[in-house]
């Protein structure tokens, strides 16, 4: 480079100059343990089993770093088995003490904050301005955060205790932030861990776990291994592993759903996202200028949430992209290292290669290509900031995700549009609002399907807020109250066993056994129930229908048979029927109450039609209808105070945990208890202002045809809820398959494995239940479990001030 | 006229201007005019309230960007030095207290003229530069005293008029004050508005307020402040700005140092950016002036970076920046000296103003 370097000359030219922070301690660290790493595992430091490794590379110098290891499955066992040896002292360990544990290792990262940013900067290619800044604080503050949630976790998280051991695997792009996010709740949880570290980025990860060792974790309760997605599919499939976190691309997310599916293993999933950073009109567009800058050339656009879509108003289109031209050309892209400037390098030439091919496809595709005069260093991956107009929402660019720094924009005319836009991806991670209208604010940002909603902001994280997706961007939360409950089950759970195959296939009933009427006397009404979709009884697709056998081989009914086209009609019901989702928590009650208030007149009918399915006699079946009607009191009376929480982040403004229904969630019912089964799962779904597709037990499914009328009685609006009786694997599949359904939820039953695996098209929320519950126990049957399942957390930040 | 006004706002470095550096490889070139002396006045014209008021300012968003704006930006070794040398260039050399005296003005104006100690000067190799503040600045009973003290230094005397530093003297005598400071020799007149007038939404009538100190002050170089700290919102400080430009202010200024917050980096984005909206509307390049507040090397640093960000290099010379101060300079001085010797400085080595 060819800097003026007199004082004279630079007095004239007022340019910049070199600022580079020293990389020396980084280095020295790396040398002092001779460049090479082993794993750490059960509080020891060990080689390899099979010797593989590879080099970690500086990818703005192309320097070799360090070499690390290639973990194979000797190693990943043995890091399981270490944890699996510390789980019961870690989690029996007082909340106070591991409170201790976490805020000594808050600590330690402080007192090394310099070098762990030095370390990310040389190892990731990030700007030594964010690590300093941003990513090495937010690990002290998650830290810090999570201290507390372990020493309040005996009070505020009674009756859970530990999901286990926890396989965690975390992306290249915020190294050791990432870390923050799966370690610290899960260690607050009780759980212990082994995390795999991206295989580009491994280095702060092993200085953080040399960091922990010397607060004086204790042996196994953290274990770090090296290597690529080889190490992370052992961890993944690993069976002596309790959960799965991980963060990174849908593509391997999707294969660790499939993976994962039918294990039991609790899974949260971050993935990725093309989130929209809309501009209305009446926007401050010189901020806008700099969110955008926070948004898409924060390190170097390689952010799962990156504002990656721009939508403006039509209006200020032109004057916006005018402000940005001229804001990128004043970006500075160099060494990282260097204090002064505002991107790195992108992590490795095969990223690098990925952003160069889009762009490509962008201009082919006849976007408008923008990039500033200068030019990139070429000693390093570098990418200059790219702008993209002329974009429509079908080019490649527009749809897939870039991570990097190219920015595509397109237009429109309405609030209504911006939505529209704004929601046409299967991504839902995060979203900004621009805008001086707090109304036209508040309306927009929970109409966008995104778990992280900035008005006038972007790109702001803090461990006292979730963080997490809709859609195909994931699932779970990090950070806050709601991301604790990753880590977390109830403690009943470890009591109860196993179920079983729910399904036991029904006897064969002898001909001779299907009451026939005596001659002489006048036939039986036919009273065979159709199926209940769009809140009318209609007919099965094919008019097929299934005979529905007592406990004592009689023949008590007959339900219609649904196939995959009453399943598509009655999604379609249910989606129509969003407006629920609206309604306000006091109709919603309202109309639950009175279900209630038309299944009470009818108890001694439902004992009946109880008894006479499952048999155990007529007060046993008053009991599951009192239980029942008692049920639907509960989640009335919850209608209205499913509360969002406002979070305490460092802003001055509010950022808001709002719970938003799933959507359109498809229930498979459990086989036991047919009424109150039915209702302890569809009744928080509804109160929560979710549409419901519910397959009723398939063995009796006749409590929840009755229940039709019931129904139909009690003021609730077409299309909230859709019942399908039938085979209860099959009509279950095809709602897991469905790419328009947002949850299932499976009781039970072999078919939980296809389900998850399913699930997988979309990232469909899952809840299968391996456990029978005691529906009678309100306990095990009924609360908070089912409304967190039943909703998703957004966070809305709203900074405020004039 | 010319003449006047290369005197008045304009250049007075003995050296010829360098052409502009040539584009370095990760050094983004300049967007806006090239103006390397001065540029042509804001003449200023009508009222245009529908652009005045269309403003829109995010606070929050303000404040994150003048939070940054230092953490993404910085200076090293020569090039601090070279950026310390020219805030000094950019300098309103200040003195508005209550007990000032014909003694401490000269004693200020004496500092003016050799703002660093000679030994210094040598040792940056910067004597040719002939490196003076860029304007001193005093009460109006002062200026008579000041514009002696500076005579053949090309170094105007800015006075601070119009009944500072609440300005709510009789209209008549403000502008009379006015024109008798400019008699006495200043040659820029540093004047406040009316804080009551962005208060009440009195546009018009800040507007024409402005006007007449544009009529009155001839063609001398009209520095309006703003009282920023005074103004309640930012976006007070927006609308007020561009009412200023609008009428013809040939710098906005923030405070008069008399507030009790005076100029912050945050008002600052906001100033800027309404100069920068002005100058591609009219075409007219109009200066910024921050004051009050601004003691450390560090601040006035962050204010060029703010300038060069926001605006570009023209808005780096005097013609267009002055940073109202009277303590700044001693802290310069010693990181300078730190910068030359390699140890940390003292106060008292620096000849105090």
């Amino acid at each position: 480079m060819n800097h003026p370097t007199g004082i004279s000359e630079i007095f004239e030219t007022m340019e910049y100059g070199p600022a580079p922070e020293a990389e020396q301690p980084a280095l020295e660290w790396i040398t002092r343990h001779g460049g090479e790493f082993g794993l750490y595992v059960g509080g020891r430091w060990v080689k390899g089993q099979d010797g593989r490794g590879f080099d970690v590379i500086n990818p703005a110098t192309r320097a070799k770093l360090a070499r690390v290891v290639q973990a194979g499955p000797a190693d990943v066992s043995a890091a399981v088995a270490a944890a699996r040896a510390a789980l019961p002292g870690w989690a029996a360990l007082p909340g106070h003490a591991r409170a201790r544990h976490l805020y000594a290792l808050a600590r330690a990262v402080q007192k090394h904050a310099r070098l762990l940013a030095v370390l990310e900067s040389l190892d990731n290619g990030k700007s030594i301005r964010e690590t300093r800044d941003i990513d090495i604080p937010l690990v002290a503050r998650h830290f810090y955060h999570h201290a507390g949630w372990a020493q309040l976790l005996e009070t505020e998280f009674a009756g859970h205790g530990p999901a286990g051991v926890v396989g965690q695997i975390i992306p290249w792009n915020f190294p050791l932030l990432m870390v923050a996010w799966k370690v610290a709740p899960a260690l607050a949880a009780g759980c212990t861990v082994v995390l795999k570290p991206a295989e580009f980025t491994p280095l702060t990860a092993l200085a953080f776990a040399e960091l922990a060792h010397e607060a004086g974790l204790p042996a196994g309760v953290l274990n770090v291994i090296t290597g690529d997605g080889e190490s992370g599919k052992l961890l993944v499939d690993h069976p002596d592993v309790d959960k799965i976190a991980f963060t990174g691309s849908t593509e391997v997310g999707r294969h660790i759903r499939q993976a994962t599916a039918g294990t039991g293993k609790k899974l949260s999933l971050e993935l990725g996202g093309k989130s929209p950073f809309i501009v209305f009109e009446d926007a401050d567009l010189d901020s806008v200028v700099e969110g955008v800058v926070d948004a898409i050339w924060f390190n170097q656009g390689q952010v799962c949430c990156a504002g990656s879509r721009l939508l403006v108003q039509e209006g200020v289109a032109a004057p916006l992209i005018g402000k940005l031209r001229a804001r990128m050309e004043k970006l500075r892209v160099g060494s990282p290292l260097d204090k002064a400037v505002d991107m790195g390098a992108i992590v490795a030439p095969v990223q690098l290669e990925r952003i160069r091919g889009l762009v490509e496809k962008g201009v082919e595709e006849g976007a408008q290509m923008w990039q500033p005069s200068w030019a990139c260093p070429t000693d390093g991956y570098f990418y200059p900031p790219t702008l993209f107009t002329d974009v429509s929402p079908s080019a490649t660019i527009a749809q897939v995700e870039i991570f990097g720094p190219v920015l595509v924009s397109m237009t429109f005319r309405t609030p209504a549009e911006a939505v529209a836009l704004a929601n046409n991806t299967p991504f839902g991670l995060a979203a900004s609002v621009w805008t001086e209208n707090i109304n036209l604010a508040l309306d927009i940002a929970p109409k966008i399907k995104a778990g992280v909603v900035w008005v006038n902001c972007t790109n702001l994280f803090d461990a006292a807020a979730g963080f997490g997706g809709y859609r195909e961007s994931g699932f779970g939360r990090e950070g806050g109250r709601e991301g604790m409950w990753e880590y977390l089950k109830p403690e009943w759970e470890t009591a109860n066993a196993e179920r079983g195959t729910r399904n036991e296939p029904a006897a064969t009933v002898p001909r001779s056994e299907v009451p026939v009427p005596r001659s002489g006397q006048l036939p039986d009404i036919d009273r065979t129930p159709k199926l209940f979709i769009g809140g009318k009884q209609v007919r099965p697709d094919q008019t097929y229908s299934r005979r529905i056998v007592g406990p004592d081989g009689r023949v008590v009914g007959e339900v219609g048979e649904g196939n995959r086209k009453d399943v598509r009609n009655a999604v379609e019901a249910a989606h129509a029927a969003a407006g629920w989702a609206q309604a306000t928590g006091h109709l919603r009650a309202q109309v639950l109450y009175y279900i209630a208030e038309n299944l009470a007149p009818r108890s001694a009918e439902f004992a009946a039609r109880l008894d006479a399915m499952i048999g155990g006699g007529v007060d046993a079946g008053r009991r599951e209808v009192d239980a029942a009607i008692a049920r639907l009191f509960t989640y009335a009376a919850w209608a209205d105070k499913w509360d969002g929480a406002v979070h305490h982040t460092p802003v001055r403004g509010v950022t808001l945990a709002m719970n938003e229904p799933i959507g359109v969630v498809g229930v498979a019912c459990p086989a036991e208890a047919p009424l109150l089964g039915f209702v302890s799962l569809v009744a928080p779904l509804v109160a929560t202002g979710n549409t419901v597709v519910a397959i009723p037990s398939e063995a009796a499914p006749l409590a929840a045809t009755d229940f039709y009328a019931v129904l139909e009685t009690s003021d609730l609006p077409a299309g909230v809820i859709n019942i399908l009786t039938g085979s209860t694997d099959a009509l279950a599949q095809v709602l897991a398959e469905h790419l328009d359904v947002d949850g299932v939820w499976y009781f039970g039953g072999s078919a939980g494995r296809a389900v998850e695996a399913a699930s997988a098209g979309n990232m469909k929320r899952t809840w299968v239940e391996p456990h029978r519950r005691d529906w009678l126990d309100p306990r095990q049957g009924e609360g908070r479990e089912f409304l967190r399942h039943a909703t998703q957390v957004k966070n809305i930040w709203i900074p405020y001030g004039e | 006229m010319p003449t006047t006004r290369d005197r008045t706002a304009g250049e007075r470095v003995a050296a010829p201007i360098a052409a502009p550096a040539a584009r370095m490889p990760v050094v983004p070139g300049e967007r806006g005019v090239e103006v390397h002396r001065r540029p042509p006045r804001n003449p200023g014209g009508p009222l245009d309230l529908d652009w005045a008021l269309a403003v829109r300012v995010n606070r929050s968003a303000v404040e994150r960007r003048a939070a940054t704006l230092p953490t993404r930006r910085t200076v090293k070794k020569q090039w601090q030095a070279a950026w310390l040398l020219r805030a000094i260039s950019c300098m309103d050399l200040t003195t508005l207290q209550g007990d000032d005296t014909p003694g401490n003005v000269r004693r200020l104006c004496a500092k003016a003229r050799r703002p660093i100690r000679d030994d210094l000067v040598e040792a940056l190799g910067v004597g040719h530069l002939g490196i003076t503040v860029g304007a001193v600045c005093v009460y109006h009973q002062l200026v008579p005293v000041a514009v002696e003290a500076l005579a053949g230094s090309g170094i105007p005397v800015a006075a601070v008029s119009t009944g500072f530093p609440a300005g709510l003297n009789p209209f008549r005598q403000r502008l009379e004050e006015m024109r008798a400071s400019l008699e006495a020799g200043a040659r820029e007149i540093d004047v406040v508005i009316t804080r009551g007038h962005v208060l009440t939404g009195a546009w018009e009538a800040l507007h024409e307020e402005v006007r007449a100190f544009r009529e009155a002050c001839g063609d001398a170089c009209l520095k309006v402040i703003l009282g920023t700290g005074e103004l309640a919102t930012l976006t007070n400080v927006a609308r007020a700005s561009r009412v200023a430009m609008l009428a013809g202010a040939d710098f906005i200024k923030t405070s008069t140092g008399k507030e009790s917050v005076n100029a912050t980096l945050p008002v600052g984005v906001v100033m800027v950016r309404q100069i920068r909206e002005f100058h591609e509307r009219s075409g007219v390049a109009v200066g910024f002036k921050p004051a009050g507040g601004i003691r450390a090397a560090k601040q006035a640093l962050e204010y060029l970076y703010l300038m060069k960000e926001e605006l570009g290099h023209p808005w780096l010379r005097p013609a267009l920046l002055r940073l109202g101060a009277s303590a700044l300079l001693t802290d310069i001085e010693r990181q300078l000296e730190h910068f030359a010797t390699g140890r940390y400085s003292a106060a008292y080595r620096h000849p105090m103003p």
